[in-house]
């Protein structure tokens, strides 16, 4: 190192944008643009029909069709979201996860067309189907069949495509349901250390290749607000996962050994209050897991300033990736060796995390490793645990959050002064189109070859041979989407995941005056109670694909412990569903709880088959990401009343519903 | 449109109309005091169904997270493929501090929403001690009268494998593989021998065999120090091993439950009218607790009237509300 402990200018991260909407061919043009602004890398953001593996035909699929991303169902649709992108030359991160080893499928079938060299293709597939369960929601099959198809990418890359990242281990997604620190170090890690185990158990690396498959894994993490914590945590993870390696499974190449992450920095603490002081937020955020050279990640991708509003416009997306381009290319930050070397105050706070989360590894093992605490709910708990403690602390403002619960009081942002124009809408037309041209796709294709296709299929998904080939196979023949994942329904089953919140104890809030708001809602629906005969009983619904539990979740231990009866059945729910619980449960207060947008189809829906039951007179709430103008359609067609994320205060919210069942009841 | 009186739907209930069911479970949860008469009245309307004699009712117990609610759904399915209905009540935690509850069974349990002949309630324990409801016992009834099977899923915790012998007909005591405490109590004499054993999540296969080799063991020991005592004569506990989750031997254990429907025939009105007499004291008890049994000539006296009046026609509910009034009435005159 020269003394000025500058040395030689670093490259650049990664610099991504998580990005796809409505159509392949526009999702196309999109990145396009992206990367004649000097974007460096593609990220596909898929839709919730691709991800959990229906076709746009699909019922299950209604009102989310080209939403949240792109939708995928076949080779052609492949084929249109890279048409002019060369994949050889390409860098492609793809947030899939259950159907991850089918959208591989496709992209390797395209390259193949391309007449591309498979060994040259570069990207990542997210493939962590853990964390879906604890998280993000888009699982399909129980945590066994989960597994298999993790094992089998991986296996299948590592020798056939081996520059792809088969894998990223998510602890972004668990930051994002509330996760402590010492938690996403601690799950992430059992996580990655089920996953190899699980590869070992195959038998299909041989031992001396198996540094090889640990050199491929990689790892997705998030970045908090708390930047100092923030940093020292990738320092543990550097620590922790080369300790990892090295003792349980022997890899001695340190190379192989190296924590490759990317990033995506924290959005759970991005407000719709003052949406404009997110930038801010962002950029901090960002500071933690680029400033140390010694732990810095390989990939950043940034939320725009009005995350908490809806779905960013390419000016949003901009204006985050014009943040990362200053920091690499204007500040001398690329410049220095690490910065944080021999700091004892770095060190002891990242000490302290290691030592912590490795604590809470070892609990994880003796609990029978991550996929049996999957199973049995325990780190969902703990998550749902630590989420209900964060929003507990800002409702009380032990936290702060500026614009939220202090400083309040401001100009009004120009920024917002025309909101339902200040976010992305995807048009609800597409849907139509794309079940046209999903039929179009069918009439077209080789009947006979997709036959065949598809039983050979579920020859291999009942053997233990790799199923990549016979999905590449499936691409090549025109197989969709929905069908491939529907074979391995037929033949796996499908799996509903421990909610978290029936054993979720929250401490008591520390302050005096909040307690006694508590004692005074118990106290109110108490005597509710013994006015009514029976206790209120609430219904908590997730219709549709959406995964976003947290809010539901929240809701649902919140007012059980203001005193409800509360009927919680985990996401994706179909309206159908939510009406029968609501019926047979007898319930006094239907609640749902939609972020995924599809809120215009959904909850329509559901408003018609109460009515269809005879329970229209049971008070509808609906909470979510509801962009005003949609509040407002939604309560003229009887929905009571609409929660969106500044509503922060839970106790606001069930001194409200409270009062919904009392009025309701004083009408009858 | 006001709802109509639950007590006047009895029919629709008899037919398992959803809604009729539905608002006749509300009834029955209802604490006020005005309501007491109205499901005495409901309940004495839906006792002669038929449905409800030649029905069963099935509890369903075992410690928490055995896979109670996974296995009553793939019991529910395999009923309903058999092209019986079934009615299911589920019985959760209240929180003791906020008297609230997170009613966690259903979400375990997946089920086609249209299928009419089916129909799941939670309740909540709401401060009783067992592993029971208040309103289970008068829920039970109303389900046994609308559908062709009654499966009632405790929480497993308190005496539950005690209240639910009340209940039920036919006690299912689900256990886990690896753990020794039910095994513990078998061999002490401690528990009551339920019905039916079953060893769920024999999935994982080692320990479940070895789990069944030794309940069986222990079942011989607790039968040979008579820990049984039981009256329905020569029925030997089966042991079944099932996975809620792969749904093997759900068959078997439905085979097996039939089996025990029909080896009670006999000794089956008795046992319900046992169950029937026991729910009345209980109620009873809870209400006026020692001192009421007390004022009307203690538990031996009670029972003894209960016996003979419940054979009258008279239901739990009824009989409770008559014995309180008197009660209160011997309590006047003394002071
Ligand atoms: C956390 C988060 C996630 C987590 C979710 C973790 C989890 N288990 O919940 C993760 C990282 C997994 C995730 C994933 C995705 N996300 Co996201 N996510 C968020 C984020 C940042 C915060 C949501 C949140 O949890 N807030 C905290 C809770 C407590 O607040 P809340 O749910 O809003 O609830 C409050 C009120 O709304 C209300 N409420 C809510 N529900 C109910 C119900 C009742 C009964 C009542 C009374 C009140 C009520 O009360 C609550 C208390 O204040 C939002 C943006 C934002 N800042 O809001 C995006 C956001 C919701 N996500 C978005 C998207 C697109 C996705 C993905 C679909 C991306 C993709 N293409 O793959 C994925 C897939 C998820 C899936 N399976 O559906 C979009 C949705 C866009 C839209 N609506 O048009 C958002 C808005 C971000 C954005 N601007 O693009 N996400
Ligand atoms: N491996 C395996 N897991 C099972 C089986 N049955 C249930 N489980 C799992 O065990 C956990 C608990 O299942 P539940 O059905 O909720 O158990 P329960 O006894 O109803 O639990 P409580 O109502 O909370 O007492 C869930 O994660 C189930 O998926 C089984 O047969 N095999
Ligand atoms: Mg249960």
């Amino acid at each position: 190192m020269a003394p000025s402990g500058k040395h030689e200018r670093d490259k650049p991260w990664i610099m991504r944008t998580y990005a796809g909407h409505s159509t392949a061919a526009a999702s196309n043009e999109l990145y396009r643009t992206n990367l004649a602004q000097g974007q460096t890398g593609l990220s596909v953001a898929f839709d919730l029909p691709t991800q959990t593996g229906y076709d746009p035909d699909d019922p299950l699929a209604r009102g989310e069709v080209g939403k949240v991303g792109v939708p995928i169902s076949h080779l052609g649709d492949m084929r249109a979201l890279f048409e002019g992108i060369p994949l050889e030359q390409m860098n492609t991160s793809m947030t899939i996860n259950a159907t991850a080893a089918w959208l591989l499928s496709l992209y390797i079938a395209l390259a193949e067309d391309q007449n591309a060299d498979r060994a040259a293709l570069r990207g990542t597939t997210q493939n962590d189907i853990i964390k879906e369960y604890l998280s993000r929601g888009t699982h399909i099959f129980p945590p066994a069949a989960s597994m298999r198809l993790i094992t089998d990418l991986i296996t299948y890359t590592v020798i056939e495509v081996p520059k792809w990242n088969p894998i990223n281990i998510c602890s972004y997604h668990l930051q994002e349901a509330g996760a402590t620190p010492t938690q996403e170090l601690a799950y992430a890690l059992v996580t990655a250390i089920g996953v190899l185990d699980a590869v070992k158990a195959t038998g299909r690396i041989p031992d001396s290749e198996f540094g090889k498959v640990v050199g491929r894994m990689s790892f997705f993490v998030n970045a908090g607000i708390r930047f100092v914590e923030e940093t020292c945590k990738m320092r543990a993870f550097v620590e922790l996962w080369d300790r990892v390696t090295q003792e349980r499974y022997g890899v001695t190449d340190p190379k192989q050994r190296r924590f490759r992450y990317g990033v995506q920095v924290n959005s759970l603490g991005l407000t719709e209050q003052q949406p404009e002081n997110n930038i801010i937020r962002i950029v901090l955020e960002m500071l933690a897991v680029t400033l140390s050279k010694d732990a810095r990640a390989r990939a950043v991708q940034l939320p725009a300033w009005n995350e908490a509003l809806g779905l960013p416009r390419p000016w949003d997306q901009q204006w985050s990736l014009r943040a990362q381009q200053i920091l690499a290319y204007e500040t001398d930050l690329l410049e220095y060796a690490d910065l944080f070397r021999g700091s004892e105050v770095v060190h002891a706070e990242t000490q302290h995390l290691v030592e912590s989360a490795w604590a809470e590894v070892q609990e994880v093992l003796d609990r029978g490793g991550a996929v049996e605490a999957v199973k049995t709910g325990y780190i969902k708990q703990k998550l749902v645990e630590s989420n209900a403690a964060r929003l507990r602390a800002i409702e009380s403002g032990e936290r702060v959050v500026v614009g939220v619960n202090a400083y309040t009081e401001g100009a009004p942002s120009p920024l917002i002064e025309n909101l339902d124009d200040a976010i992305l809408t995807v048009d609800p037309t597409i849907e139509k189109e794309e079940v046209a041209a999903l039929e179009r796709w069918k009439a077209e294709r080789d009947a006979s070859a997709v036959e065949g296709a598809i039983a050979e299929l579920q020859r291999v998904a009942r053997s233990d041979e790799n199923i990549m080939p016979a999905s590449i196979a499936a691409a090549h023949a025109g197989v969709t989407t929905g069908e491939w994942a529907n074979t391995l329904r037929a033949i796996w089953g499908e799996y509903r995941a421990p909610t978290g919140v029936a054993g979720a104890t929250v401490k008591a809030a520390r302050s005096r005056a909040a307690a006694e708001v508590v004692d005074r809602l118990r106290k109110r629906l108490g005597e509710l109670e013994v006015r009514m005969g029976r206790r209120p009983k609430l219904l908590v619904g997730k219709p549709g694909l959406d995964g976003h539990s947290n809010g539901a979740e929240q809701i649902a231990i919140k007012a059980r412990d203001v005193g409800f009866d509360v009927v919680y059945e985990g996401i994706r729910v179909s309206p159908e569903q939510i009406v029968a619980s609501a019926l047979e449960e007898g319930v006094h207060l239907i609640g749902l709880s939609i972020l995924s947008g599809s809120h215009l189809a959904l909850v329509p829906e559901v408003v018609e088959r109460l009515r269809a039951a005879g329970l229209s007179d049971i008070p509808l709430v609906v909470g979510g990401i509801i962009p005003e103008a949609d509040a407002e359609r939604l309560r003229r067609e009887g929905v009571a009343a609409v929660y969106t994320p500044k509503d922060f205060e839970l106790d606001h919210i069930m001194s409200d519903l409270i009062e919904l069942v009392d009025r309701q009841h004083a009408a009858e | 449109m006001p709802p109509s009186d639950p007590v006047d739907d009895a029919g629709r209930v008899l037919r398992a109309d959803k809604a009729a069911v539905s608002r006749a479970l509300n009834l029955v949860e209802d604490k006020r005091a005005d309501a007491q008469d109205r499901v005495a009245a409901l309940l004495a309307s839906l006792k002669g169904a038929p449905r409800a004699i030649g029905g069963h009712r099935v509890g369903l117990t075992g410690p928490p997270g055995v896979g109670k609610s996974t296995l009553t759904s793939a019991f529910a399915r395999a009923v309903r493929a058999r092209g019986r209905t079934m009615g299911v009540v589920a019985v959760d935690p209240s929180s003791i501090v906020s008297g609230g509850s997170l009613l966690g069974d259903r979400a375990r349990m997946s089920f086609d929403p249209s299928d009419a002949g089916l129909f799941v309630r939670s309740l909540a324990t709401a401060g009783e001690v067992g592993g029971l409801a208040y309103a289970a016992n008068s829920a039970v009834r109303v389900l046994a009268a609308a559908y062709d099977v009654v499966m009632i899923e405790t929480t497993g915790v308190g005496q539950s494998e005690i209240d639910i012998v009340h209940v039920a007909d036919t006690v299912v005591l689900v256990i886990q593989p690896g753990s020794g405490d039910v095994l513990q109590f078998l061999k002490a004499g401690i528990m009551e021998i339920p019905d039916i054993l079953v060893v769920n999540k024999a999935d994982q296969e080692g320990l479940a065999r070895r789990a069944v080799a030794d309940l069986q063991g222990a079942l011989r020991t607790a039968q040979a120090v008579g820990a049984s005592g039981r009256e329905d004569g020569d029925w030997e506990t089966p042991i079944i091993p099932t996975s809620a989750t792969e749904g093997t031997g759900i068959e078997e254990l439905i085979d097996t439950v039939d089996a025990h429907r029909k080896h009670l025939e006999p000794t089956l009105n008795a046992r319900r009218h046992r169950g029937e007499v026991q729910w009345a004291l209980d109620l009873f008890m809870r209400k006026h607790g020692e001192h009421g049994v007390s004022t009307l000539h203690g538990l031996a006296e009670i029972t003894a009237r209960a016996e003979r009046e419940l054979d009258n026609g008279e239901t739990p509910l009824s009989l409770c509300e008559r014995l309180s009034r008197e009660y209160v009435a011997t309590l006047c005159q003394t002071s």
